[in-house]
């Protein structure tokens, strides 16, 4: 598929918001939808073989993982469950393109790019599941805690940044959100301190057309990469749904950020093929068309029609990653149903790094009230 | 260096410059702070002698003031952070009450964030709007947060010390219309802890409680009163989150009346919560209720009106009188 098809395909609103502009955006791809390998002029990708199929197993697993962690709270064993289908070549191109010592800040979706930091998915799950706000060491990981506040975390990674620059640091952070995060005050307070101070920080924006229910013509007249422009940095976008070019943009925007050319923003324009979360209930705002449509471009499909048509890899290599996955699954779901409830007394641990007299008197308190029960309640 | 005499504002500055010698990880932040040295002139000369890194003239962005302290805290750093005027700290509310309160026990303890952010608060200065609050409620109220307000020269010079020291985010409040109130300071002497109310002034017959502005208007009201044989025992509570009310138990299961006092509204403000833990905790040694004196409950008004919205000493006595004739 050439350039400009691609880009009429994912064109998810014509004419919506800003007519009197171009409507071909530049969209960076390096596999088509069918698994051609294609060329782009500035972005290139030199993967051998095993790196290809490494990105194939990444994308199958964390889809696995998906899976398994909706269907655990179908089952009553998570409270809620914020689905990345659909948006998995996003968030591996951009995990994978991050060096060890990189730091990324997540919105709540990136468990793709958790995956590619080394957190263990059940550490995620425990979020889900209530025990605790995610049990992974955001400094171990280089992969922070999930920001349920729509867009805080651009700030805190603009920050990070400019703590990087103090430490003479050759290192770059990768600050998520989404389309809707792009209204927010502070997402462009972050561009603009992060313009400012040309800090080492690359926005990557996963473009995938809803805020819950809401379109992104309601959020922006133009496309988002666009916006860049106005804060004095490039925005890029690119196919969020084909793993090589979001690997290879994303390198290339933390590479300049290291380099001291400061933040970069990218636009993966990509589809949330599931629900906003197990809550949610898109038929109320969307086409099922809509859905189909994307499907035809699905991350996962595209890579595995060009591993088989390139002969790296065959069916051995695909039954042995299912297998894997099933493994991990079964991993997941005995970690969750068997994973314990925190003690009443973990709320008040660490609420401050001093313990406050007042807060420790009340945990007596509920001590004591926790005590009372013992043996006279079941 | 002897005894010198100081306003809370030079105080301040030196006890920030102190802080910037100790720990090359404080890193100042805020509005028109750098080469102007802040509106109040609090940070005057830091940029000058710590550098640009360390004395961040920031875009005009609230928000984006909290929001990238807490990146620099993850990283290691020590932000101090300057509100420009109380008023204008909503905009970073989000960040700190979403973010700054809760990243400590989201992260189980493992991502601390030791930032203080300065406000100066309280009204009585004649400004515009936004430019007089008493935001410590909001603050105080927020789990995760701890907040102090200093009252005068010595108070300001180690507090501010103690507050950037402290592993804790703190809200940290300056008295502006009491910023040129000097006092005695010597700046190698022992500081008194952070966290603790303090007796300011002896006395036998109504316990005042007082923080920030309103510590120099209990005094003078305890010294009028003097002329007419009464005695007032003033405790200036200096945090308010959290709060130290042993000090002030002990005084007023001695007295058996108590008033609070503060310029943010009554309702739901500190007051309240300090007249119901001191009715538990005294109940048998009341002689009348906890009485409180505050800003009423309106947007703070005009600045012609601001007389007659503030506690002044006529109003505190008024009080004390009150709680003298139950």
């Amino acid at each position: 598929m050439s350039l400009s098809s691609a880009t009429e395909v994912v064109d998810p609103v014509p004419g919506a918001g800003a007519p009197h502009l171009p409507r071909q955006p530049d969209l960076v791809q390096l596999l088509t939808p069918e698994g051609e390998r294609v060329e782009h002029p500035q972005y290139a990708v030199d993967l051998d073989d095993a790196q290809l199929r490494d990105l194939y197993r990444d994308l199958v697993l964390v889809r696995r993982w998906d899976v398994e962690a909706t269907a655990l709270q179908r089952q009553g064993e998570l409270g809620i469950w914020a689905s990345l289908l659909g948006q998995e070549a996003a968030q591996i191109g951009a995990g994978r393109a991050m060096q060890p010592d990189d730091m990324a800040f997540p919105t709540y979706r990136e468990h793709g790019v958790a995956w590619t930091r080394g957190v263990d998915p059940l550490h995620v799950i425990s979020l889900f599941r209530g025990v605790d706000n995610g049990g992974w060491d955001p400094v171990a990981t280089g992969f922070n805690l999930y920001t349920v506040v729509i867009g805080a975390q651009c700030l805190h990674g603009t920050g990070y940044a400019m703590g990087l620059q103090r430490d003479g640091a050759e290192q770059a952070v990768l600050a998520f959100l989404g389309d809707g995060a792009t209204s927010q005050g502070e997402v462009n307070e972050a561009m603009i301190w992060a313009a400012s101070f040309s800090a080492p920080v690359v926005f990557f924006c996963q473009n995938n057309q809803y805020a819950i229910s809401v379109p992104l013509e309601r959020q922006s007249r133009v496309p988002l990469y666009q916006r860049a422009a106005g804060f004095g940095f490039p925005g890029v976008r690119v196919d969020g749904n084909d793993v090589l070019a979001v690997l290879a943009v994303t390198r290339a925007a933390l590479a300049a950020a290291r380099e001291g050319q400061g933040p970069t923003f990218i636009e993966a324009f990509t589809y949330r093929m599931g629900a906003h979360t197990t809550s949610d209930d898109p038929t109320r705002y969307r086409l099922a068309s809509e859905l189909e449509e994307w499907k035809l471009r699905d991350p996962i499909a595209r890579v595995k029609a060009y591993l088989s048509r390139s002969g790296a890899a065959d069916a051995d290599f695909f039954a042995a990653v299912e297998a894997e996955a099933d493994e991990l699954a079964g991993r997941i779901r005995r970690g969750t149903t068997e994973m314990p409830d925190p003690p009443g007394t973990a709320m008040f641990d660490r609420v401050y790094a001093e313990q406050t007299p007042p807060l420790a008197a009340q945990q007596a308190e509920f001590e004591a009230y926790q005590a009372s029960f013992e043996g006279g309640h079941e | 260096m002897s005894t010198q005499t100081l306003t809370i504002g030079k105080a301040l500055n030196l006890g920030l410059r102190r802080a910037m010698e100790d720990d090359a990880k404080v890193v100042l932040m805020g509005e028109d702070i750098g080469r102007l040295g802040g509106v109040f002139r609090i940070t005057d000369g830091l940029q000058k002698d710590f550098g640009e890194d360390r004395v961040v003239d920031t875009p005009l962005a609230e928000a984006g003031i909290l929001g990238t302290a807490v990146g620099l805290a993850m990283r290691g750093y020590r932000p101090v952070c300057e509100i420009q005027f109380d008023g204008f700290v909503f905009p970073a509310y989000n960040q700190i009450v979403t973010q700054v309160a809760k990243i400590h026990a989201r992260s189980r303890g493992r991502l601390p964030m030791p930032i203080v952010i300065r406000i100066p608060f309280g009204g009585g200065i004649g400004a515009v709007e936004h430019h007089s609050e008493s935001p410590e409620a909001y603050f105080a109220h927020t789990p995760g947060l701890k907040v102090v307000a200093v009252s005068n020269p010595v108070d300001a010079y180690w507090g501010i010390q103690q507050a950037i020291a402290h592993p804790d985010p703190i809200v940290f409040l300056e008295p502006k219309r009491r910023y040129w109130d000097k006092a005695e300071l010597d700046p190698d002497g022992t500081p008194d802890p952070l966290f603790a109310s303090r007796v300011v002034r002896g006395g036998d017959d109504v316990t005042v409680l007082a923080y920030g502005p309103m510590v120099k208007t209990a005094l003078q009201a305890a010294e009028a009163v003097a002329e007419e044989g009464r005695s007032l025992e003033v405790v200036d509570l200096r945090t308010l989150s959290p709060l130290d009310l042993d000090p002030v138990v002990e005084s007023v299961r001695r007295t058996g009346r108590c008033v609070v006092v503060h310029e943010a509204p009554v309702t739901l403000g500190l007051g309240a919560e300090i007249a119901a833990r001191v009715t538990e905790q005294c109940f048998h040694s009341l002689e009348a209720p906890v009485l409180r004196v505050g800003g009423y409950d309106t947007p703070y008004p005009p600045s012609k009106l601001e007389e007659e919205y503030l506690p002044d000493l006529d109003r505190v006595l008024d009080a004390v009188d009150r709680a003298m004739e139950f």
